[in-house]
């Protein structure tokens, strides 16, 4: 039995065999991603020896990781930018236009009260209106990254779309405590 | 000369061999093993035909442990030491089991050193852990495969819960070990399904697998895909299932007949009527329930499948919650799942397929018997990963059903793995110490949804030590953890800036160490070597008793052929034995049947030439030559 051997120095894009982009297709992604596990899952050398059943584990961990980091938009552009070498700094720059800042705490406070009054619908509302935002944020996202290479805006975007996924976080939250 | 060929262990020398692998499912109310065979998966019965094996243990005080329906018969006369959905217990503490009035059994609280336990029995054989009642179901199993199989296993495939949790996951692995099963993997029982289901249907799409057990309820949504099954979602209650639509009828007998208290084994009669008329009900209108209990008092009272369906309403309320939250999990709504596959004997329930209908917009899909497909299904998975080709290969996708987390500051939980990652996976977090000079930082590893660490279930405490005294903030302690592919959780933690580093594992609270299992695996040997010394000891004992008896025989027959010396020689080696039988010392008892038999050689030889003598007396040569 042969393991694959995955070259960990590779980063996740050459892991997959992409260009390192923004704007990637999903497809493409997870073919090469169902391609590569086909390999190394564990459950291919279950029948083998510890020591390769913990190499499979610790590749597959590699190939999950990197699958789930290219899927969501928001760590995918974290990750291009870091290899660019720009840090999105979301922990330590709370620079942030004031009206950004505002509506964010008007959503907040509107997801609190949607929780309190078990409001269903205004949840839902405010659901797919954050859906929405995120969308056009990504957007604005790949051009900055892929067309503008403007990578401290594109910096600045991963932060507000951090703030989106928060509330989206919030309002998933909310909804398992009302169905509690 | 040739060199020495070393295979992997588990690969044999003859690499096209077929190797031997099963699929079990311990469930909570039966348990099943299948295989494939000639390419087709199928359930392996007893002897008297026989596909479930009842998840019941019974421990008698001869020392016998009885398993499946030896056991199952005396439920109702010895409800104590008959252990019935030990599934409930695995994995769990005392204050999860919740009300104990309404169970039969004597528990055990055990805490650990950090203040968790798992809870115990105190059965006439002793205090048993869930891990060693699951184990007794699981030999039992493994031995019927392999006297179907004739040969040794290479391994199995162990379903379990989806929801479970990893102390439940973890004691399940145990029981397994204790077995002396190899695990090949858990599997998730839904997953297991639609593995059985997809296969058999070529299904392309996303299913839902609605999953409701004995004591389990699961839901997983998956996705089929050109030899791909990868969950998307999973949810559940590892707490909920057919028992608890029993207890309904139990608490509702109770009710009507103004009973409180009962002795267990009154509770036990009442709950085994109660299940049956939950199955009667499936196909009939109403079910009578007649019994007399101990008190004399007579219970005789018919329930309609109407008043059921109320009784049971907030039972099947409460799965469709898990639903709802596996849905948003996957991001998807009802209209894009293609079809829901029925699991488990509770889902035979019309109420239970009528809801399940009723939430997805179409009718359930019922045409794989729901008791038998997870056993199958896992049978699939055991062919695959013991390496025997089938043409045909998959990729199976799983997911861990709940985050992962360490408790922080005030008493919050900090997520590190969120729940329904695809596994294995890992993920690391720094943490830093906070006051000046710090050499140690505990850490508190919990799983569950929920902020405050008092609402999830807790798995381990650890300290870790040796931490270079530096200003507060200065050290970085990376905590890492990482979940295998049987979802099974290791936390390593190190120091990072001194360069010293300092790795532990840990399992948890609510699991045994592997002292603990070496210690059962010890105490299971040890009574294997018991049997099988009282067997030799009872077998030395009838062979020296038949011997006395000969040689009382034969003294009583051809004494007169010894002469006083030989005859005093005898007697006193007859004594001898009689006097080590007394002390029932095997040595003692052997040497004493060697010494008899000794001095009885010269006399055993004066009666073969004596009764030679007799056959021959009055015959002549001719006669001899005819015989």
């Amino acid at each position: 039995m042969i393991v694959p051997d995955l070259k960990f120095e590779q980063n996740h894009f050459q892991l997959f065999g992409l260009s390192p982009c923004f704007k990637l297709e999903r497809d493409q992604l997870e073919r090469a991603f169902l391609a590569l596990q086909s390999q190394i899952h564990p459950d291919k050398s279950a029948h083998l020896s510890d020591l390769v059943q913990r190499i499979a584990m610790q590749n597959a961990t590699r190939v999950n990781e990197a699958y789930q980091t290219l899927k969501s938009p928001i760590r995918r552009a974290r990750y291009f930018l870091l290899l660019q070498g720009v840090d999105t700094q979301e922990e330590t720059n709370t620079v942030m236009p004031i009206d950004f800042l505002m509506t964010q705490m008007e959503w907040r406070e509107a997801v609190i009260e949607a929780e309190k009054n078990r409001d269903l619908v205004v949840l839902g509302q405010l659901e797919s209106r954050i859906k929405i935002l995120t969308l056009e944020l990504e957007t604005e996202l790949a051009s900055k990254i892929d067309v503008e290479r403007d990578y401290t805006a594109a910096a600045g975007m991963v932060r507000k779309l951090r703030f989106m996924e928060k509330l989206a976080e919030e309002i998933s939250t909310a909804y398992d405590e009302l169905d509690r | 000369m040739a060199l020495l060929q070393i295979s992997e262990p588990g690969m044999s020398a003859a690499p096209h061999q077929h190797k031997l692998a099963v699929g079990i499912d311990l469930g909570t109310t039966n348990s099943l093993v299948a295989t494939v065979r000639n390419g087709i998966s199928v359930v392996l019965s007893d002897i008297q035909g026989r596909a479930m094996l009842p998840s019941v243990v019974r421990y008698t005080a001869d020392g016998q442990v009885l398993v499946g329906d030896r056991a199952q018969v005396s439920q109702s006369d010895d409800p104590v030491n008959t252990i019935v959905s030990v599934k409930r217990f695995m994995g769990r503490g005392m204050t999860d089991i919740g009300d104990t009035s309404r169970l039969p059994y004597r528990f055990v609280e055990t805490t650990s050193a950090d203040g968790f336990g798992m809870v115990q029995l105190r059965t006439v054989a002793g205090v048993k852990s869930p891990v060693e009642v699951s184990a007794e179901i699981l030999k039992l199993l493994r031995s019927r495969a392999e006297d179907a199989l004739a040969g040794e296993l290479l391994g199995a495939v162990i379903t379990v819960p989806a929801y479970f949790d990893d102390a439940q996951r973890q004691a399940t692995k145990d029981a397994a070990k204790l077995a002396g099963l190899n695990v090949l993997r858990l599997l998730n029982e839904p997953t297991a399904a639609a593995i059985a289901y997809g296969l058999d249907n070529a299904s392309e799409g996303v299913y839902a697998v609605y999953d409701l057990g004995g004591g389990t309820f699961d839901i997983s949504i998956l996705r089929l895909s050109r030899g791909v099954f990868e969950v998307l979602a999973t949810n559940g209650d590892s707490a909920l299932g057919g028992d608890d639509f029993d207890q309904r009828i139990h608490c509702w007998l109770l009710e009507k007949n103004q009973l409180s208290a009962l002795n267990p084994k009154d509770t036990r009669l009442l709950l085994t009527l109660a299940r049956a008329a939950k199955e009667q009900l499936t196909e009939h209108g109403e079910a009578r329930i007649t019994a007399v209990l101990s008190t004399g008092e007579l219970i005789d009272n018919v329930l309609s499948q109407d008043e059921f369906h109320a009784l049971s309403k907030n039972l099947i309320q409460r799965t469709l919650q898990p639903l709802r939250r596996a849905l948003r999990d996957a991001k998807l709504d009802v209209k894009d799942i293609k079809g829901v596959v029925m699991v488990g004997g509770a889902t035979r329930m019309p109420q239970v397929q009528h809801a399940v209908g009723e939430f997805f917009g179409q009718p359930p899909l019922t045409n794989l018997d729901p008791d038998k497909v997870v056993a199958l299904g896992a049978a699939i998975q055991a062919n695959l990963l013991a390496g025997n080709r089938t043409g045909d290969d998959w990729l199976l996708l799983d997911v861990i059903p709940l985050s992962l987390g360490l408790e922080t500051m005030g008493g919050l939980a900090e997520k590190i793995i969120p729940r329904n990652s695809t596994i294995p996976t890992a993920r690391a977090q720094e943490f830093t110490t906070y006051k000046d000079g710090q050499t140690a930082m505990s850490l508190h590893v919990v799983q569950g949804e929920r902020e405050l660490i008092s609402d999830c279930r807790s798995l381990a405490k650890f300290e870790l030590r040796g931490i270079p005294a530096m200003v507060a903030g200065a050290a970085r302690i990376r905590v890492t953890f990482q979940v295998d592919a049987d979802g099974l959780l290791n936390v390593a933690a190190r120091e990072m800036a001194s360069g010293i580093e300092t790795a532990i594992v840990v399992k948890p609270s609510y699991g045994l160490t592997d002292a603990d299992i070496t210690r059962m695996l010890q105490e299971s040997t040890q009574h294997a070597q018991d049997d099988m010394q009282a067997r030799s000891e009872r077998e030395q004992m009838t062979e020296a008793n038949q011997l006395l008896d000969s040689v009382a025989g034969a003294l009583a027959q051809d004494g007169e052929l010894l002469n006083l010396a030989q005859r005093a020689d005898i007697e006193a080696k007859i004594l001898m034995l009689e006097a080590a039988l007394q002390t029932a010392n095997q040595l003692s008892i052997k040497r004493a049947m060697t010494l008899l038999n000794d001095v009885t050689v010269s006399f055993a030889q004066a009666r073969m030439d004596k009764s030679v003598t007799r056959a021959l007396a009055g015959k002549n040569i001719s006669d001899l030559e005819h015989k």
